[in-house]
C-alpha cells in the first residue's frame, strides 16, 4: 500500500485544495487502490485532524470550510469506483437538519451540514424556516437517526421546542434524536425543552452527532437483549 | 491610509519648542561635570553647573542626530525601526515587586520571575523587543545577583534566553561600561555592535532641567560607544513640571533637547531616542498616575514634537495603577496602547505593569499583547484590496461568485485574506458561546496562557565561547563591585 499517497491525500485536505485532493483522487483509481481505503486511510484522517485543530483555535471556519470541499471534490470521483465495486462508505448515520420556523439565518446550519457530511454522515437539509411538520415527514420518510434544529432568534427558539413536542407525539422518540444548535441557545434551554443534545459549533456539533449515534448503538444493543 | 490621532497643531509645536529653547537660556539647565568642559568649547556658557545652551547650538546638533536607525535581533536582522510612523512596544523595565498570580499578592521580583517575563515576551509577536523587566532581588536564592551590578545581571539574563532586541539602562556610569562589553561579546565585537546595535539605553534627565552628574555621563559614554541612547525625560505635570500639559511638553522639549546636544556633542551621528515618561501628578496621592488619559496625552504630545524634529520616538504607556489585574488594569492599559499607536511613537514601553509602575505582572503582560495587538491592528486601518484581479474591487468581485448564496465563507478570497483583516486574539480574549461549564475570567485565561506560552518556549543556543566572555565580564565587574560572583549557575 502507497502510505505517501495518503500522506498526500491527508494534506490535501488539511491544505483545503479540491484541486490537490481530485488529482490524488485520480491517481489512486489509476493505480487500482480501493476508493474506500483512500477516504479512510487518506482523505477522513485529513478531515479528522482539521477538525482537531479547529477546535484546538489552531484553524478557521474559512479553513475548515475549504478542507469539507476538498473532502467533498475526492469522494466525488471515488464514487463510480466505489458503486462499480459494490462498496459503500459506510454512513455515520442519517441527520436531518434545518432552522427553525420563522428564522432564515442559516450560516451556523450550513457549516453544521458541512462538517457532518464531510465527516461521514449523510445529510437531508431541508433549508430555512421549516415547520415542525415538515421535520417530522423528513425524518420518517429517510428514517433519520438525528434531526437538528437551528435557531439564531431568541424568538424563533420556541420554534426548536415545537419540533421536539411533534417528534415526541408521532412517537419518534427516544429512537430518534433531537439536537439543538444557535447563538443565543444554551445547554439549560436545551436541558428545558427536553432535546438530546445541543453544542456551540459545528465541530462540537460532530462530536455530539458522533455521541448520540453510539448511545443509540447502545440502545438498540440493550433492546435486542430484553428480546 | 493609516488613522492617526494628532494633539499639536505644528504652530502649537513651534510654541512649544520656542519656549523650550527659551528655558536652555534661563533658567538653562543643570549639568554634571563630565560635561562641563564639552559645552563650554562648543559655546554653551557653564557657571555653577548650570548651562545656558543657545539655541544655534541646539540646532546644529539637531542637525547630526540621525532621523531614524534600527536595532538587530541575535540573528544580525533588523528587528525594531525607530523612525517615521513604525510602532513597536516591549514590555515595562525595572520593577522590583511581582504580582503573584494564585495569591495576588505582591512580593519582591526574583531572577525566576525576569526569566519568565523574558521567555513569555520572546514567545509574543507584539512584543518586538525585550527589556530588563524586574529587579531580581536576593531574598530567597542564592542565585540572585549582588545589587552592585544588578542592572548587568539582569541584561545577562535577558541575553541568555532572548534573540530580540532589548531596551535596557545602567543605574550607574561605572555599570554601564560592563554592560556595552556584554553586549559585545554578545555581537562578536565592540564594531559590530556599533553597525548592528542590539539594544538601547534608557536615560534619564532628573526633572525639572537636571543632567545629572550620572546621566550626563551615560549619555557622553553611550554617544562614544555608538550604542542607542534613548532620553526618558518625566515631568510630573503639576508636581516636577508646570501643571498644564502644554507646559510639562515644553519642559520635556528642554530636557530632551538638552540631552540630544550633550549626546551630538560627544560623538556627531550617534543613535539617540526621542522619550520619556511623562505624567500627571496625582493631587491626591501625590503619585505618577500612569493609567490617567492625560499621561497617554502627555505621551502623544510629547512623541509629536520629537516627530516634527524628524526624530526617533518612545513613550512610556500600556501600564495601569491598579493592583491587581482586573478591568482598570484592561481598560487603562488597552486605551493608552491605542492612543500610543495612533500617535506613531517607535517604542511604547510599559505593558506588564500595575500600580503606577510599582509591580509587574506576567498575566497582564499576555493581556496587554492582546490589547496591543487590537492597536496594532487598528493603526494598520482600513486597507485597500491590491491591484491582482481577483481583489481588485471591494465586493462586486466576491459577489460575482457568490452571487445572493451568500456563501462568503467558500470564498477562496474569505480564506486568504481573513488573517489580514482580522486580529485572532489568542484563548486570553473569549469570545466563544455559552457552553455547560462555568466562564472563565480573563485572569484564569490568563494564567493558562502563559503557561502555554513557556511550555513552547526554547532558550537560544549560545556558544561556550559567548558564555565564558560573560562569565568574564559579570566576574570581573563583580569583583569591581567587590561582591563574589556565583551568578552563572542561574541557568
Amino acid at each position: 500500500m502507497s502510505d505517501p499517497l495518503f500522506g498526500a491525500m491527508l494534506q490535501s485536505i488539511i491544505d483545503g485544495s479540491p484541486d490537490k485532493a481530485v488529482e490524488l483522487a485520480q491517481q489512486a483509481l489509476a493505480s487500482g487502490v480501493d476508493p474506500l481505503d483512500a477516504i479512510n486511510l487518506g482523505f477522513a484522517v485529513g478531515i479528522k485532524f482539521a477538525g482537531d485543530q479547529f477546535g484546538c483555535g489552531q484553524m478557521f471556519l474559512p479553513d475548515l470550510l475549504a478542507s469539507a470541499e476538498a473532502m467533498k471534490a475526492a469522494i466525488k470521483v471515488l464514487e463510480p469506483e466505489m458503486l462499480r465495486r459494490g462498496s459503500e462508505r459506510e454512513t455515520l448515520g442519517k441527520v436531518v437538519l434545518g432552522t427553525a420556523r420563522g428564522d432564515i439565518h442559516d450560516i451556523g446550519k450550513n457549516l453544521v451540514a458541512t462538517i457532518l457530511a464531510a465527516s461521514g454522515f449523510q445529510i437531508f437539509d431541508l433549508g430555512t424556516s421549516v415547520t415542525p411538520e415538515q421535520f417530522v415527514a423528513k425524518a420518517k420518510e429517510v428514517d433519520a437517526d438525528i434531526v437538528g434544529v437551528s435557531a439564531l432568534l431568541t424568538t424563533t427558539m420556541a420554534g426548536q421546542k415545537a419540533v421536539i413536542e411533534a417528534l415526541d407525539r408521532d412517537g419518534m422518540r427516544p429512537r430518534l434524536k433531537a439536537i439543538i444548535g444557535g447563538a443565543a441557545v444554551t445547554s439549560k434551554w436545551a436541558a428545558e425543552i427536553g432535546a438530546d443534545g445541543y453544542s456551540r459549533n459545528a465541530i462540537d456539533a460532530l462530536e455530539l452527532a458522533k455521541h448520540l449515534m453510539a448511545d443509540r448503538a447502545t440502545d438498540k444493543a440493550a433492546h435486542k437483549g430484553l428480546a | 491610509m493609516r488613522p492617526r490621532i494628532q494633539l499639536l497643531s505644528p504652530e502649537l509645536i513651534e510654541r512649544i519648542l520656542r519656549e523650550a529653547f527659551e528655558l536652555l537660556m534661563s533658567p538653562g539647565v543643570r549639568v554634571g561635570s563630565a560635561v562641563v568642559e564639552l559645552l563650554s568649547s562648543a559655546g554653551a556658557e557653564v557657571n555653577n553647573g548650570i548651562a545656558r545652551i543657545p539655541e544655534r547650538l541646539v540646532r546644529r546638533c539637531l542637525a547630526s542626530t540621525p532621523s531614524d536607525f534600527y536595532l538587530y535581533n541575535r540573528q544580525g536582522e533588523k528587528a525594531v525601526h525607530y523612525g517615521g510612523d513604525d510602532v513597536h512596544f516591549d514590555p515595562g523595565s525595572c520593577c522590583v515587586q511581582m504580582l503573584d498570580p494564585e495569591t495576588l499578592e505582591a512580593r519582591p521580583s526574583e531572577t525566576r520571575d525576569l526569566v519568565r517575563i523574558v521567555q513569555v515576551t520572546e514567545m509574543l509577536p507584539q512584543f518586538a523587543a525585550q527589556s530588563t523587566a524586574v529587579v531580581c532581588n536576593s531574598s530567597d536564592s542564592n542565585n540572585d545577583a549582588p545589587s552592585g551590578i544588578g542592572d548587568l545581571y539582569r541584561l545577562f539574563v535577558v541575553l541568555q534566553h532572548s534573540d530580540k532586541p532589548i531596551v535596557t539602562g545602567s543605574f550607574s556610569a561605572a555599570g554601564l561600561h560592563g554592560m556595552i562589553d556584554l553586549l559585545a561579546a554578545d555581537s562578536g565585537s565592540p564594531e559590530k555592535l556599533r553597525q548592528q546595535p542590539r539594544a538601547v539605553f534608557d536615560v534619564c534627565p532628573s526633572p525639572p532641567l537636571n543632567w545629572s552628574e550620572f546621566g550626563s555621563h551615560n549619555l557622553l559614554d553611550l554617544a562614544r560607544a555608538g550604542v542607542p541612547a534613548e532620553i526618558v525625560s518625566m515631568p510630573l505635570a503639576g508636581g516636577t513640571a508646570p501643571v498644564t500639559l502644554a507646559g510639562s511638553v515644553t519642559q520635556h522639549a528642554a530636557e530632551a533637547l538638552a540631552g540630544i546636544t550633550l549626546h551630538q556633542l560627544a560623538q556627531p551621528g550617534s543613535p539617540i531616542v526621542w522619550g520619556g515618561a511623562p505624567a500627571i501628578f496625582d493631587m491626591r496621592t501625590g503619585g505618577a498616575p500612569m493609567g490617567a488619559v492625560e499621561t497617554a496625552m502627555l505621551n502623544m504630545a510629547c512623541a509629536e514634537v520629537g516627530k516634527h524634529l524628524g526624530l526617533p520616538t518612545h513613550g512610556y504607556l500600556v501600564a495601569t495603577d491598579s493592583k491587581l489585574v482586573d478591568a482598570q488594569a484592561g481598560a487603562e492599559s488597552a486605551r493608552s496602547a491605542t492612543l500610543g499607536a495612533m500617535a506613531g511613537i517607535n517604542m511604547i514601553s510599559g505593558a506588564g505593569m500595575l500600580e503606577s509602575l510599582a509591580c509587574f505582572s506576567v498575566e497582564k503582560l499576555v493581556i496587554d499583547a492582546e490589547s496591543i495587538a487590537s492597536a496594532q491592528r487598528l493603526a494598520r486601518g482600513i486597507e485597500v484590496p491590491g491591484d491582482d484581479a481577483s481583489r481588485g474591487t471591494f465586493a462586486t468581485a466576491a459577489f460575482a461568485q457568490t452571487g445572493l448564496s451568500g456563501e462568503f465563507l467558500k470564498l477562496k478570497e474569505t480564506r486568504a485574506l481573513f488573517r489580514q483583516e482580522q486580529h485572532l486574539p489568542s484563548s486570553v480574549i473569549d469570545r466563544s458561546a455559552r457552553g455547560s461549564e462555568p466562564a472563565t475570567d480573563i485572569l484564569t485565561r490568563a494564567r493558562t496562557r502563559v503557561d502555554e506560552l513557556i511550555s513552547q518556549y526554547r532558550e537560544p543556543s549560545l556558544s561556550e565561547d559567548v558564555l565564558r566572555e560573560f562569565q568574564a565580564i559579570i566576574t570581573r565587574e563583580a569583583a569591581r563591585e567587590s561582591h563574589q560572583s556565583s551568578l552563572l549557575s542561574t541557568k
